[in-house]
């Protein structure tokens, strides 16, 4: 248990969310475990105490989320709520507190998967496997990010001014890793073996999750061979998706898609009513927080931009961005789940983004192209933003 | 009082009396309802034989109960188990739970006998008990048109009438507490149905608040591949898992004998929806609506019915399957025992599949014609000589997922409280289901503390009464949320946490006292030693015996059971169940009976 321990430490550093060898992980069956010796074990074993747990992360940040957390969770009267629509689904908010003692985390552990501590960082449990920790954990990182700059976007577009937010904010950017621009050499297609499909689907998703155009390592990925849809599971990480795919049949004929993507009705219906070959979906954070961006002041939905916006909408108004359209619609298939939204929208593009989720992009035959409108979307969102932010006086 | 209504209703068959109690609210907090509540009532009697006219039989619904909770509509049964001779607790969907509320009572306990059949009819508050003679011998179709009842029913059918042990209650027409033979216990109190009928709202503290639990929950179920994906329970009904089990080498065939239905393509999910035209139906209060009914208006099977009636008897029939699931409700009959026994006598007789004789065989336990099979599977098997072949724990028969597929699943079957039964820990949801993460289903690294908590989870929904499917999706940190909003209680949170264990343990104490120990936290053997499929992908090999003492052996320790799984002074001190404690060990070590409730260690 303590290597898998360590799998998971070492996933937070190169995802760029803490420095290498800072997350402190706990694990409980009969015996209690971590990764390694620090001052923090003891409240944390208090924490494992007072709790109904299996598993503990502690999750000192890096930069630039220890500037975004920091300003949100000073000003956030207890909770963060998030944006976008996976952690809103799965978190609901994001509790803060002041003090790094066991009772205080323990209390709000009870109520919500995790929570931050005030200018310290993120604990997250599980009680399954640590892995529920690492996923909640780097959850709130991609929330508090999308929620920072996004929020920031909608101060500047309504020209109030804060100079705290505006001294954060200038800090993160300079705190930003630069853009990726190259992307890997990947497998054109058509492949004639599942074998093949496999093994180019397993590339992409590793250089989707290498170029962080993907949080927590999810996201999902299709391939359409002879009409069975290799789809990567649900809860899947994108970089380790060998014996993570489910082939499910196009003709309906068997459910064995069952922990298959949640997102595969939304695959099936793409593939049926555009004839993509792949797909492939990430959640590249200025794309999502673009997305977000919206001018109609006074709109009655601005509540609920995710689910009632009626308006149609691209990410912008040139080049690329104005190709791909941005849509409503909550994870899933319930009545006003992007099942419904999405695939129409798809229809004669390359990628459409699903407002506060993530960007969905297809190819004809292998996954160059889909995976080409992932980084070169992602990389026009990140100009746009900053010009957006620049353009209301920075 | 919010959430609860605070009122029980006693009923004394022998007597034919009924009388209303209204515990505390500290009582009803503490325990919260459904299994929990349940667990209370039974506890002073659970050492009486299962037809003891003094053996309760608890009825309860919980706090949510009635209200927009999602999938909060259900009904717990609880009594000793004429089956597995232990303490044992059923959920049933339908309108019973909600309308039991809405008559205003958080339970019913039922004890005595009545000298002839009785049917006991609940109606805003007020009851009365019906002569039901007249009703004896009928099935169901029968009974409720006999009954002509447009509140909830709950009834036994003639299998009941007859000593199957494997007898059920059926729920409404469609709904039923299946499992454990609770209806053999009905009937030996003469207790042929109880109708509700009830008018009354339940009060909710913070109805915004609940709205607001409810829509997270909402969205979580919708996100869930399992429950609401396009191959899930709502377009597929349970059966929707018959592909997956298949392809996970987990489909009990031939009694065990195996662990892949070569077949299984054609009796899947989506051929059950195409051949019988299913549409789907669901329990009061749930939007997942995970039942199918034929065109013709038969209940389909669900998914350890289907899976026992093709596989386990090797029957690749999906018109058998129907019509002998249809049959077993009928008669009152849990189709998951009354397979898994069909499957024990072929294997011990030699005898082929044959679905005519199987269905004459089904027939026949309505009618008393086959006493040797109505003891179920374990009793069945050790007449025959061969204890072996019964493929039961704690006498309960296992239901249509193989233990040697997953070894959380195996853990959570061999200490269930209820026998072979996994769903009080679920660990289908991260074994195979990948829900909230993925674990792997041949390991059991850390599955001891994962089942230890997550039963204490399972005991918790099961006092609220929440149907478990739900919990693939949600948890009790959303019911937590709707909980406080419906009682204006704060700390749900920390409740839950010490309640789902205290009612655990309580179980573990009831048994003991009854005499279950580690020899009967145990699986068949026949999973130890033969693999389950070889030759195919993925493979699945017997068990690691030693691999499973061990994970037992650390189950036991988180548990807070010694090594022969008995409960200890010490734990049932921490938990404060020391009464329960000494009904267990009357002649307990010098100062239990001193030590009071209220002590912690
Ligand atoms: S999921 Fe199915 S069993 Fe559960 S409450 Fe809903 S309809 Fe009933």
């Amino acid at each position: 248990m303590l290597e898998e321990l360590e799998i998971y430490a070492r996933k937070l550093a190169a995802a760029g969310l803490c420095e290498p060898g800072a997350p402190v992980l706990g694990f409980l069956d009969d015996r209690l475990a971590f990764n390694r010796e620090t001052p923090e074990n003891a409240v944390l074993a208090g924490v494992f105490g007072r709790m109904g747990i299996n598993s503990l992360l502690w999750l000192p940040l890096g930069e630039p989320y220890a500037t975004i957390v920091d300003f949100l969770a000073g000003r956030s009267g207890g909770a963060i709520l998030p944006r976008d629509c996976e952690t809103r689904t799965f978190l609901h908010d994001l509790p803060v507190v002041d003090s790094f003692d066991a009772a205080t985390l323990a209390e709000a552990l009870s109520r919500r998967k995790s929570v931050i501590v005030r200018g310290r960082g993120v604990l997250a449990h599980g009680a399954v496997s640590p892995e529920q920790a690492f996923v909640s954990a780097s959850s709130v990182c991609f929330a508090c990010f999308v929620k920072f700059f996004s929020d920031y976007l909608a101060l500047k577009r309504e020209g109030r001014s804060d100079p705290a937010y505006e001294a954060a904010f200038h800090t993160a950017k300079s705190l930003l890793a630069p853009p990726r621009t190259v992307a890997p050499e990947l497998a054109e297609g058509p492949f004639e073996t599942r074998e093949q499909a496999l093994a180019a689907m397993d590339a992409a998703g590793k250089a989707t999750v290498g170029l962080g155009l993907v949080d927590s390592f999810f996201g999902n990925i299709s391939c359409n061979l002879d009409g069975v849809l290799l789809i990567s599971q649900t809860g899947s990480s994108l970089d380790e998706l060998p014996d993570c795919v489910d082939p499910c049949p196009l003709d309906g004929s068997s459910c064995a898609g069952l922990t298959a993507s949640s997102e595969l009705t939304a695959h099936q219906a793409i593939v049926a009513l555009t004839g993509a070959g792949v797909i492939l979906h990430g959640h590249p954070r200025f794309a999502v927080i673009l997305s977000m961006d919206c001018d109609a002041a006074g709109c009655p939905d601005s509540a609920r931009c995710h689910v009632d916006c009626s308006r149609p909408r691209f990410l912008g108004e040139r080049g690329i961005l104005a190709e791909i359209p941005v849509v409503p619609g909550e994870v899933g298939t319930g009545p006003r789940g992007l099942v419904n939204t999405l695939p129409p929208a798809m229809l004669g593009r390359r990628g459409a983004v699903v407002l506060g989720h993530g960007l969905f992009a297809t190819g004809r035959t292998g996954f160059r192209e889909a995976f080409d409108t992932l980084l070169t979307v992602e990389n026009a969102c990140r100009e746009e933003y900053f010009r957006r932010v620049e353009s209301f006086g920075g | 009082m919010n959430g609860w209504t605070g009122k029980i209703l006693r009923v004394d068959l022998t007597r034919g009396t009924t009388s209303v109690e209204t515990p505390g609210p500290e009582l009803l907090r503490q325990w919260i309802g459904g299994r929990g509540l349940a667990g209370h009532y039974l506890d002073p009697f659970i050492h009486l034989p299962w037809d003891h006219p003094d053996m309760p039989l608890c009825l309860f619904a919980g706090p949510l109960t009635g209200t927009v909770a999602p999938s909060a509509g259900r009904a717990c049964l609880a009594s000793r188990s004429p089956l597995t001779g232990g303490f044992f607790d059923a959920q049933a969907g339908g309108r019973l739970g909600a309308q039991l509320k809405k008559a205003g009572f958080d339970g019913v306990v039922l004890t005595g006998r009545a000298d002839k059949p009785v049917g006991l009819k609940i109606v805003d508050g007020g009851c009365a008990l019906e002569d039901a003679s007249g009703l004896t011998g009928l099935n169901r179709s029968r009974l409720l048109t006999a009954l002509r009842w447009d509140g909830a029913v709950a009834a036994t059918g003639p299998a009941a009438e007859h000593g199957a042990r494997m007898a059920s209650v059926w729920v409404d027409g469609r709904h039923g507490f299946q499992r454990g033979g609770l209806g053999l216990g009905w009937a030996a109190k003469n207790l042929k149905y109880v109708a509700v009928k009830g008018t009354g709202r339940v009060a909710v503290a913070d109805p915004a608040g609940l709205k607001a639990a409810r829509e997270d929950i909402l969205r979580l179920t919708a996100a869930s591949p399992y429950l609401s994906g396009g191959h899930g329970l709502s377009r597929f009904g349970s059966c929707a898992l018959y592909d997956l089990m298949d392809a996970r080498s987990m489909m009990p065939t031939r009694n065990f004998r195996a662990s892949r239905f070569a077949p299984a393509p054609q009796c899947n999910a989506v051929q059950l929806a195409r051949r019988f035209e299913s549409a789907p139906h669901g329990c009061r209060g749930c939007h997942i609506r995970c039942g199918r009914v034929a065109a013709d208006g038969r209940t389909l099977p669900d998914l350890d019915a289907l899976s026992h009636f093709t596989a386990l008897l090797d029957v690749a029939d999906l018109d058998f399957a129907v019509q002998a699931n249809a049959l077993c409700l009928e008669l009152g009959l849990d189709p998951v025992s009354t397979a898994s026994t069909l499957a024990c006598e072929a294997e011990l007789n030699g005898a082929g599949p044959d679905p005519a004789r199987f269905l004459a065989a089904i027939g026949d336990l309505g009618s008393g014609g086959r006493p040797d099979l109505a003891q179920g599977a374990a009793a069945l098997a050790s007449s025959l000589g061969h204890p072996e072949s019964a493929m039961t724990v704690k006498g309960l028969e296992l239901p249509a997922q193989d233990p040697r597929g997953a070894y959380g699943l195996a853990l959570a079957s061999a200490v269930s409280p209820r026998g072979g039964c996994h769903l009080g820990a679920l660990p289908m949801s991260h074994e195979v289901l990948r829900k909230p993460v993925a674990t792997d289903r041949f390991s059991f690294l850390g599955k001891a503390r994962i089942i230890a908590l997550a039963e204490n989870a399972g005991a918790v929904g099961d006092s609220l009464v929440i149907c478990r499917n739900l919990f693939y999706a949600a948890s009790l940190e959303e019911y937590g949320h709707a909980f406080e909003a419906v009682t204006g209680l704060g700390g749900a949170a920390e409740l839950f946490a010490r309640a789902g264990e205290r009612i655990r343990y309580r179980e573990c104490l009831m048994n003991a006292r009854l005499g279950f120990n580690a020899t009967d936290d145990d699986l068949p053997e026949r999973l130890f030693v033969a693999p389950g499929a070889v030759g195919t992908e993925p493979g699945v090999r017997p068990i690691p015996r030693e691999a499973f003492l061990e994970a037992r052996g650390r189950y036991y320790a988180v548990r807070g059971l010694d090594a022969q799984g008995l409960p200890t002074l010490e734990k049932a001190r921490e938990l404060d169940l020391l009464e329960s404690y000494r009904r267990f060990k009357p002649e307990g070590p010098a100062g239990v009976a001193e030590g009071g409730e209220g002590g912690h260690a």
